[in-house]
């Protein structure tokens, strides 16, 4: 910078390349991404999601270092499970990261602006909600493929381990999809950033707690077929069903999960309506709450 | 700088009704490319019009174009030539100015180092330069306006539609605003549709004045008409003052006495000729021109009847 000297060179026209709302679209998912981890943010912003992203990481290193010292055939966990079992810091990265990538636009008016640009309504929907979808599967495939590299390290089963792997992505991408419509939809209609945050930890951790009320009812009344479908409520319970069922893999919660195609079937349905619903409930909260 | 002779805006009986509100009513209107002051009282229709505009709100019944591309079927294309600056807060405070423009410019089309240098050179344009880099939160209103501005203008457009830019600013601020909007008509070359409630501040600065009331057209008319070719011209010369006003009498010009000797006189500016057949007759006469003033008419008086 130093030595530069401005000059006045009068207003300049620009006669060159215009891209199109591919380009529009794919540069506001990749702003959503970058945001969701904090990049280009203020330092404060990138403490939660880096720890979170911390949090994720390390156990697959101590279970990585526990096989490699006590020697085995397999993964104290499997892929799959790990999702569930670390359910908080992911629900909480989804928490941070979705009213971030749509509230601030609300709350600050700055709608106008974006819908005054060669973009359609559904397209800064579509560019915020992949962008966010892509990070929380980002921070759930990390410590999956560090898990990976842990277990190849310790010389399993290479087959075993890279079916199970995709398994697991495969569940993460379930999991992101339906994570991130689902946070998305409610940051949308809470403008403020915190209430967005509390309201979708909240959401996650009710429901998550409904469900396995339900299925202990349910089980307590020997009605194991109802205990399994409760499951469907709870977002990590559902993912986990779908894939364990379409893999073929250990389930984590063993005894609730479903079992008879029609159960399955019902789960893939809540899947298809939840995503669906919320992405229908963004696009009409875009089309009426534009502020335009 | 012209771009092309056809109107920038025209709208042919647009009509837009929300409900039983009648926002636009049978709106027939074209606006000349250049600085137009686009006048009405709050809730007058103004803002209606921008979004018919833009291509964001279809009108009820009517058709708009812009640029010669249709409101209705072309909103893409229109947005990516045109620019808009809201009249309501819309900047995000966590952000500097630089940061934010440079992405709106993303959003427009341009490619990203493309972006970053049109970014910096627009804020650098409407007046913001080391506070570029802090974030927008800590900006006076004249600041904020500034960028709102900026970004309205990153993507070089041929057209900017202004939503009441001059809100909230101070006096001095205002003029500030004004005479920068004055600029993007002069020097960038980019056409400007402004809106203000203020009649008064957009005759500083524009070539046209469009008035509506109720969603209702009062009067379309261009500044250099209402202002020059209508009104007095106060006229002194040196002698023979009776036998000029004659002459210019015999050649069908209005002509009133103002002072006793008859050397000052007032004459009516039925169009520009009458100018020319003055200087004639000093000429011809031989006497001296001390002065021929133009008394310009107000656009304020003209429209007093309409803003009653």
């Amino acid at each position: 910078m130093s030595g530069d000297v401005i000059h006045d060179i009068g207003f300049r026209h620009y006669a060159g390349e215009r891209l199109g709302r591919g380009w529009v679209v794919r540069s506001l998912l990749i702003d959503t991404l970058r945001g969701a981890f904090g990049l280009g943010r203020p330092a404060r912003s990138k403490v939660m999601p880096w720890i979170l992203v911390a949090i994720l990481a390390l156990p697959p290193v101590v279970i990585a270092l526990t096989v490699l010292l006590t020697g085995g055939d397999e993964l104290p966990v499997s892929y799959t499970q790990y999702l569930t079992q670390l359910q908080l810091p992911i629900g909480l990265f989804v928490a941070g990261a979705a009213p971030y990538a749509v509230s601030r636009d609300l709350r600050y008016g700055v709608m106008p602006l974006y819908l005054s640009r060669p973009m359609l309504r559904t397209d800064y929907v579509a560019a915020r909600y992949g962008g966010l979808a892509i990070a929380v599967f980002l921070v759930m495939a990390l410590p999956q493929t560090l898990l990976l590299v842990g277990a190849l390290l310790a010389n399993l089963p290479v087959g075993d381990q890279l079916a199970g792997w995709a398994g697991g992505l495969l569940a993460s991408l379930l999991l992101a999809v339906l994570l991130a419509a689902l946070g998305l939809a409610v940051a949308a209609f809470t403008p403020r950033r915190g209430l967005g945050v509390a309201a979708i930890i909240t959401i996650l951790l009710v429901v998550s707690g409904i469900s396995f009320a339900l299925s202990g009812i349910a089980e307590s009344r020997d009605r194991s077929e109802l205990a399994d479908l409760a499951g469907a409520l709870d977002p990590f319970r559902l993912v986990d069903g779908l894939t364990a069922k379409i893999l073929g893999v250990d389930p984590a919660i063993g005894e609730l999960t479903p079992t008879t195609g029609g159960q399955v079937a019902i789960f893939a349905l809540v899947y298809a309506v939840v995503v669906g619903a919320c992405g229908l409930a963004l696009v009409r909260r875009y089309r009426k709450a534009s502020g335009l | 700088m012209l771009r092309g002779m056809e109107p920038a805006i025209a709208a042919r009986h647009v009509t837009k009704t929300f409900g039983r509100v009648t926002a636009l009513s049978d709106l027939t209107v074209e606006m000349p490319s250049g600085v137009v002051g686009f006048v009405g009282a709050n809730g007058a229709g103004k803002s209606t019009l921008i979004k018919i505009l833009l291509g964001l709100l279809p009108p009820t019944s009517g058709d708009a174009t812009i640029l010669g591309l249709d409101a209705r079927t072309q909103g893409p294309a229109i947005r990516r030539v045109v620019g808009y600056m809201p009249e309501s807060d819309c900047l995000p405070p966590d952000i500097s100015a630089t940061e934010f423009v440079v992405h709106l410019a993303r959003m427009s089309g341009l490619p990203g180092s493309v972006a970053r240098e049109r970014a910096a050179d627009t804020l650098r344009h409407v007046g913001l330069y080391e506070e570029r880099y802090r974030p927008i939160g800590g900006y006076s209103t004249g600041m904020k306006q500034r960028v709102k501005l900026a970004q309205a203008l990153v993507h070089d457009p041929q057209l900017v539609l202004l939503d009441e830019p001059t809100n909230g600013l101070d006096p001095t601020g205002r003029d500030d605003m004004l005479d920068l909007i004055r600029r993007v008509g002069t020097d960038f070359g980019i056409s400007v549709l402004v809106t203000s409630h203020l009649l008064g501040e957009l005759e500083r600065i524009a070539d046209h004045i469009v008035v509506i009331e109720g969603g209702v057209l009062q009067r379309s008319t261009s500044t250099a008409d209402a202002t020059s070719l209508s009104g007095v011209a106060l006229v002194e010369v040196t002698d023979r003052g009776p036998e000029v006003m004659a002459r210019l009498r015999a050649g069908g010009a209005q002509v009133e006495t103002a002072d006793e000797a008859g050397h000052l006189f007032a004459v009516t500016l039925t169009d520009e000729a009458v100018l020319d057949a003055v200087q004639a007759a000093a000429a011809d006469l031989g006497v001296g021109l001390v002065r021929m003033q133009r008394r310009r008419h107000h656009l304020t008086e003209m429209f007093q009847e309409v803003a009653r």
